[in-house]
């Protein structure tokens, strides 16, 4: 069935593309996506990056136009924040607003993200304690920017975006990772003392292995941040980038399976088999050819293939979600570009660059390679994550001699 | 402001199966941004400009050749690779921002992935 009224709860990059991606496949029916925030879908990227230099503004940032809603009778609802759901079997249903708003519903799209976790540790709630993940919070935290002291507690990625733009702004940075290496869940350890050491003669300072133990403030604001170790970190303003929580709490309420997220098959099919979750509030299977694991992907990405497959599921000509995923991450001077999903224990080869600060670190298991990641080396990129798409190898023992170009080795 | 400043650009883009679509842009925005704000399919723009991605490859019309600055190092890099081959009007279209009044024809390739 392609008719019918198809709600889209949440207008973020998934809710986005599955509105886009579900007309372009000739859903004729009516069409609402309903986001929480009050702007249009837009890119968060810049959010870490161009919105804190103050280089971007708001309306550059959407995803599409006025005129493409309009013209696509797709129904975009904001400021709504829909609170409970009514599933009646065979996918329909009614959803329910905090506004008392409601609307009733053929087939459901959940793309409900994640939000950022949150410390709870003392004087976590002090004035001047941050997080970033929507426009709103960017907004703050450009605004904050202009203080002596930032620390940023979590070396992620958005947290080193961060970190890197309010370097070179002239803010005296620290960064507190708990973790033994920074960006500890999506790189090798190779790469990322490599991206320690960039960030460092950037003039941020780097903490690893270390937890923080309090907030401390004066009059409500934060003034500081202690650590377990006993150092005491003075801050004007800290950023709290710990990791995201899937909202899957409507799916939960509404009796569908979640499990750190909804539980999806590789069709986007929640457990009831008619709803479908995408993008960042989705458990979904490893998309990666080949893969048998359940995973989480918090990336423009995931939102954008997993929505595009969704779509097809809507239109009753269900392709499953396959591909190979891919991250970048632009910090300061750094181009970081991931192409694949490596685990843990995956080898790495190191490739130095032909020039300082470029470098490509190739993960193999056994011989068989599983991701790149790299630094200010794009055409590695593009050439690892083609090679992946494709199926085809890149020998090991080749990719060892370094000076021979990796798009030579690609068999 | 004279009267050019007041037009809006317009991209002509052409899909691999010959399908053209006309879209009045907005200067300043690229040819890219212009694509995915209006549901041109075949452009992604994952990354939203940031040189990242290298999935908003197009065949630029060569009549337009000289009104763009030159492929930067980044792009000759990412187009040299990209998932469908390159030609010598390949250009990332994040990278071709419109002024007003400007025409530009493009092709989309056949694949961006």
């Amino acid at each position: 069935m392609s008719t019918g009224h198809l709600l889209v709860v949440g207008a973020g990059q998934a809710g986005a593309q599955v509105v886009s991606s579900v007309r372009e496949l000739g859903w004729d029916g009516s069409i609402t996506l309903v986001g929480q925030e009050p702007h249009a879908p837009y890119s968060r990227p810049p959010l870490s990056k161009a919105v804190l230099r103050g280089e971007t503004t708001p309306e550059s940032l959407v995803l599409r136009s006025t005129a493409f809603y309009r013209d696509q009778h797709v129904d975009l609802v904001l400021d709504e924040r829909v609170t409970r759901l009514e599933l009646s079997g065979e996918g329909a249903g009614t959803a329910v607003a905090a506004s008392g708003r409601s609307w009733l519903f053929d087939r459901l799209v959940l793309a409900t993200g994640a939000e950022p976790r949150r410390l709870d540790l003392e004087g976590a709630d002090l004035d001047g304690v941050v997080v970033l993940r929507d426009l709103a919070d960017a907004e703050v935290l450009a605004r904050r920017l202009d203080v002596a002291d930032l620390v940023v507690v979590g070396g992620g990625f958005i947290g080193l975006e961060v970190a890197a733009t309010a370097a070179a702004a002239g803010v005296r940075v620290t960064v507190v990772e708990a973790g033994p290496s920074l960006m500890g869940r999506v790189v090798s350890p190779v790469t990322a003392e490599l991206v320690r050491a960039a960030h460092q003669d950037a003039g941020v300072r780097v903490l690893t292995g270390v937890r923080p133990l309090r907030f401390r403030g004066e009059r409500g604001s934060v003034t500081a941040v202690e650590l377990a170790d006993g150092t005491r970190l003075p801050a004007g303003l800290v950023l709290v980038g710990v990791g995201a929580r899937p909202r899957d709490d409507l799916a939960r309420g509404a009796g569908l399976h979640c499990d750190g997220g909804v539980v999806v098959d590789a069709f986007s099919r929640a457990s009831d088999g008619h709803t479908l979750a995408v993008g960042d509030c989705a458990d979904l299977p490893d998309p990666t050819p080949g893969s048998d694991r359940r995973l989480r992907l918090e990336s423009v990405d995931n939102a954008v293939e997993q929505a595009k497959a969704a779509a097809t599921t809507l239109v009753g000509d269900p392709r499953p979600y396959t591909g190979v995923p891919w991250f970048w991450s632009d910090q300061g001077s750094l181009k970081i570009q991931i192409a694949g999903l490596a685990h843990p224990g995956d080898e790495v080869v190191l490739r130095p660059g032909e020039r300082p600060g470029r470098f490509t670190a190739l993960r193999y298991r056994g011989d068989r390679l599983t991701a790149a990641e790299c630094v200010n080396a794009p055409a590695d990129f593009m050439v690892v994550r083609k090679a992946l798409a494709q199926g085809r190898e890149v020998s090991r023992d080749a990719a060892a001699i370094i000076g021979v170009p990796l798009k030579r080795l690609v068999a | 402001m004279t009267k050019e400043n007041t037009i809006v650009p317009k991209v002509f883009y052409t899909q691999s199966d010959g399908i053209e679509r006309v879209v009045e842009a907005e200067a300043g925005d690229s040819v890219m941004q212009t694509a995915v704000r209006n549901g041109v399919p075949g452009i992604l723009g994952q990354c939203g400009g940031s040189l990242s991605c290298a999935t908003c490859h197009v065949f630029l019309d060569e009549r337009h050749a000289d009104d763009f600055p030159p492929v930067g190092e980044d792009e000759d890099d990412m187009l040299d690779v990209a998932a469908t081959d390159r030609e010598d009007n390949s250009r990332l279209s994040c990278q071709l921002v419109l002024a007003p009044g400007q025409e530009v024809h493009v092709t989309i390739p056949e694949t961006q992935l």
